[in-house]
């Protein structure tokens, strides 16, 4: 390595000997870690506005009592692949999408640890969606049983398509392992000379506690598909009554992969929201010792709470109590990672860019996902709410105001450090309140329709929860064309005419290696090892 | 509307109770949280000129917000734990139900009465195609509610024939999974006449939104009347007279009505069906075929399928009537004449199928 690091940087053109390769070949054959992290990041875009589209679908057939647009089958195959595709397909990879851009850029580490690998880690998916998708236009169902895919709805009595889905699920799963793997080496071993545990971006450490949930909860996942497999084919009974299984096996075995996946599709998140709240407030962040221990009592936790999805299956009173107890006590190191944040932003010095915006739409709208989840986790009470709507409001404030926020708050954060170019603040801040509105609109009336007994999955209802559900309806698609403003920005930013080129320092109050490069951020960076040995590197820093 | 129900069953009460503790304290520390977050968002903007004080940490203060809301969760575990077993508590029961989830009906045994019978959906399919105006009960109305008394600790066994389903009723604070291989209990004790209405709350496949629950609660004299008049005794005159031969019209008129009932949310009112989970009976092979292996299918199904046996729900009269009426239909008596089938079929020669197997 002979060049610095600032001479890489001005070596950063297409057609440098440098810089990437031409062509598809680029993005087929890229090691690059920014590169990888641009695939992911546009394959999730597409994901969102396809997982989106089917939403809107499936909020146009609940707009009115009766059959609006398609049959119960067909709208059962847009719920399970919502699901699928706005958890495997948008969330996920867009936090690895991140995680590739900048966790070497936050340690001050070339790239990620095993390149090769990290392409591999990357082109599963998209065959793996093109598998799942194409079930929709197979003869007879695509997969229709649920995102949960319960047992003998999803084995004895699954579509032939399921077979697809296994498949498919699979190859998701060794995705994801192989990226966690690779985020794993990488922050143990790349990390700059000097940077300790302690001195880690909490983005960072976020990633590492979902690394090794992933590693720990997806192989269970692809057993649970192998299992299904088994009782579809080979004549298995793991979760067939009749023949001496059981179906509260599946959910076990289901739930086990399935609640460190909550924590999976968040943890990065809350990682996000720990940098960009003292960016704009100025001001360091508040405990960060905390927020640390904070996400690894979680990610402990999360491990011995999955029970609490299948309070009503007909569990021991003692299982019961365990699973509550343990639920209830999530409550406190969350309550930990908001209060930070609020003692972060008191007594700082504040500002509403966009990214800012996102966060503390995030703060306000997945404490009250919290609060509801507070309440499911109680067990009499979560008798009457499971399986209802008011879960559906719940999964919702957590995981669009939740991970999809803390992924829009990122992608605003850094987009002019990837891409040289400012977003429009304008477009940005009526992105963020129309998606504010959106939600509530869209996720607000679901708590009582679930309260006054609508069940979810349902593609049709008695008269009583029309208003509510037409409330939604036109919720989902302010949400909906909310995202178009965000598109608009993307692509001006990636493919616009303006000229690149924006101080290194983006954010006045933002701190961390990836402002000590220059914007647009080189096609190499950190070719020379920095260093955190010195005080003055660590003031710096 | 915007609440849980208060419910009139002893258990929603107190589910209801330590629902609403549980939002009251959720309102109360949203309410200090945001409002120290509103008023930081107010008082510390740049553009008013805030400047940041550059403090980081403070033990102190992360043991407060640590140790406070763990002593709030316990205070909230207490009730919780309390109402928990007392829904465990199934014990000293007066009357036992057991209710069993298919795709998509109950089926209710009074365990003790010796009374049993099943559950349809009783809003119809030009209701749900927008074909015909929706009844008040729109797809929460039944053929057949269960009754029960009131001021009664009625025992429910919860289970499944096929895929699992959940029993759920708002208004009583029940939700029981119903898992084949499963008997899960559950109980209510009803403290207000009325009908109350539910439906099922686990995804079960293509119909899971058309599988209503209509529970009548009556006085005690009441139950005791219904009981009587549902009671064994008379079935064997009831199915003497169900094997009357009938006349290929009455066959027909009530072939149509139970078709629509328990075949045409999947076969669809056209017989078109939705291949190829739910197959036609349009020019089916089935249905052209001989009429005794027509008989055979409908009373054993197909196991692993939606297509139930439904010598098991459906009496030989209603099965006749059922063959009759899709042997006649979308040009099937064409096809059925040309084979040199017939297309008529009495109660008495179902009967004959279903004791021969």
């Amino acid at each position: 390595m002979t060049e610095t690091t600032i001479v890489s940087g001005q070596h950063a053109h297409h057609d440098d000997h440098h810089g990437p390769a031409k062509g598809i070949a680029r993005w087929l054959f890229t090691t690059n870690h920014k590169d990888i992290g641009t695939l992911y990041l546009f394959f999730s875009l597409i994901m969102l506005f396809v997982g989106g589209v089917m939403a809107l679908l499936v909020r146009v057939e609940l707009f009115e009592p009766g059959k609006v647009l398609m049959n119960p089958e067909y709208f059962n195959q847009m719920t399970t692949m919502h699901g699928l595709i706005m958890i495997f397909g948008v969330v996920m990879p867009a936090l690895a999408g991140l995680a590739n851009w900048m966790i070497p850029m936050m340690i001050g580490a070339a790239d990620m640890a095993l390149p090769r690998l990290n392409n591999w880690s990357f082109w599963l998916l998209p065959f793996a969606f093109t598998l799942l998708l194409s079930t929709l236009f197979m003869k007879g169902p695509a997969p229709d049983f649920g995102w949960t895919f319960y047992a003998p709805l999803s084995t004895t009595y699954g579509p032939a398509s399921t077979d697809f889905f296994i498949f498919s699920i699979h190859m998701m799963g060794a995705s994801s392992i192989l990226a966690a793997l690779n985020i794993v080496v990488t922050i143990f071993n790349m990390r700059a000379p000097g940077m300790t545990w302690m001195q880690l971006p909490v983005f960072v450490w976020g990633w590492l506690v979902t690394a090794f949930l992933l590693l720990a909860v997806m192989p269970v996942l692809a057993g649970c598909v192998t299992m299904m497999l088994m009782d579809r084919h080979f004549h298995t009974s793991f979760f067939n009554a009749a023949g001496g299984g059981d179906p509260i096996l599946f959910q076990h075995i289901f739930w086990f992969f399935g609640h460190p996946e909550v924590y999976i599709l968040i943890l990065p998140g809350f990682g996000i929201i720990s940098d960009i709240i003292p960016t704009f407030s100025r001001k360091p962040l508040f405990g960060y010792h905390f927020m640390v221990y904070a996400t690894i009592v979680i990610a402990f936790l999360g491990y011995i709470v999955w029970m609490h999805h299948m309070f009503t299956t007909g569990a021991p009173l003692v299982a019961q109590l365990f699973f509550m107890y343990a639920t209830m006590l999530i409550a406190v190191p969350t309550g930990i990672k908001v209060f930070n944040w609020v003692g972060t932003l008191f007594k700082g010095s504040i500002t509403f860019e966009t990214p800012m915006l996102f966060a503390l739409g995030f703060l306000v709208m997945f404490t009250l996902g919290g609060f509801s989840g507070l309440m499911l986790a109680l067990v009499p009470a979560d008798y009457q709410y499971r399986d209802s709507y008011f879960v559906v409001a719940h999964f919702h404030y957590v995981l669009v105001s939740g991970s999809l926020f803390t992924i829009l708050a990122g992608v605003y954060y850094w987009l002019p450090k990837w891409t040289g170019r400012m977003y429009n603040e304008t477009i940005g801040q009526w992105h963020f309140w129309l998606s504010v509105i959106g939600m509530n609109v869209t996720f607000m009336p679901m708590h009582f329709l679930g309260l006054a007994g609508m069940p979810r999955r349902i593609p049709d209802y008695a008269l009583q929860f029309t208003d509510f559900n037409q409330i939604c309806t036109v919720g989902a698609f302010i949400f909906g064309i909310a995202q178009l403003f965000f598109l608009y920005n993307i692509i001006v930013c990636c493919f616009g005419k303006k000229p690149r080129g924006l101080p290194g320092r983006v954010w006045e109050g933002a701190r961390g290696f990836e402002w000590t490069i220059p914007s647009p951020a080189p096609y190499h960076t950190f070719e020379v090892t920095p260093e955190l040995t010195s005080a003055e590197a660590r003031a710096k820093f | 509307m915007f609440n849980m129900p208060y419910g009139v069953s002893l258990l929603s009460h107190e589910i209801w109770r330590l629902h609403m503790a549980a939002f009251y304290v959720c309102c109360v520390i949203g309410l200090v949280v945001f409002s120290v977050l509103l008023y930081s968002l107010v008082r510390f903007r740049k553009s008013k000129g805030a400047e940041a004080v550059h403090f980081h940490e403070h033990l102190g203060i992360e043991i407060l917000w640590t140790t406070i809301p763990f002593l709030i969760l316990v205070a909230l575990a207490v009730p919780a734990t309390i109402v928990l077993m007392h829904i465990h508590d199934t014990e000293k029961s007066d009357l036992t139900i057991k209710i069993t989830g298919y795709q998509w009906k109950w089926k209710y045994e009074y365990l003790d009465q010796g009374i049993h019978f099943f559950s349809n959906l009783s809003s119809t399919v030009e209701q749900i195609n927008n074909q015909a105006p929706k009844s008040q009960w729109f797809l929460r109305e039944v053929d057949n509610p269960v009754v029960v008394p009131v001021d009664t600790k009625v025992r429910l066994l919860v289970t499944a024939d096929d895929v699992v389903h959940s029993w759920w009723v708002p208004e009583l604070g029940v939700k029981q999974d119903a898992v084949p291989g499963y008997v899960n209990e559950n109980w209510f004790y009803i403290t207000k006449p009325g009908t109350y209405r539910g439906q099922c709350g686990e995804l079960c496949g293509v119909n899971h939104g058309f599988m209503p629950i209509v529970v009548e609660a009556v006085s005690k004299p009441e139950f005791d009347q219904w009981v009587a008049a549902h009671q064994g005794g008379n079935v064997a005159a009831l199915q003497a007279a169900q094997l009357a031969p009938e006349t290929e019209d009455q066959l027909m008129t009530a072939g149509k009505a139970a078709y629509l009932k328990s075949c045409a949310m999947c076969h669809q009112a056209t017989g078109e069906g939705l291949p190829p989970s739910f197959p036609p009976l349009k020019g089916s092979k089935v249905v052209t075929g001989p009429v005794q292996a027509n008989d055979a299918f409908v009373l054993k199904g197909v196991p692993g399928t939606a297509m139930q046996a439904f010598g098991e729900q459906l009496d030989p009269a209603t099965i006749a009537a059922i063959v009759t009426y899709i042997r006649h239909s979308w040009g099937n008596d064409a096809l059925n004449h040309q084979h040199g089938n017939p297309v008529t079929v009495q109660p008495a020669d179902v009967e004959k199928v279903n004791s021969a197997r």
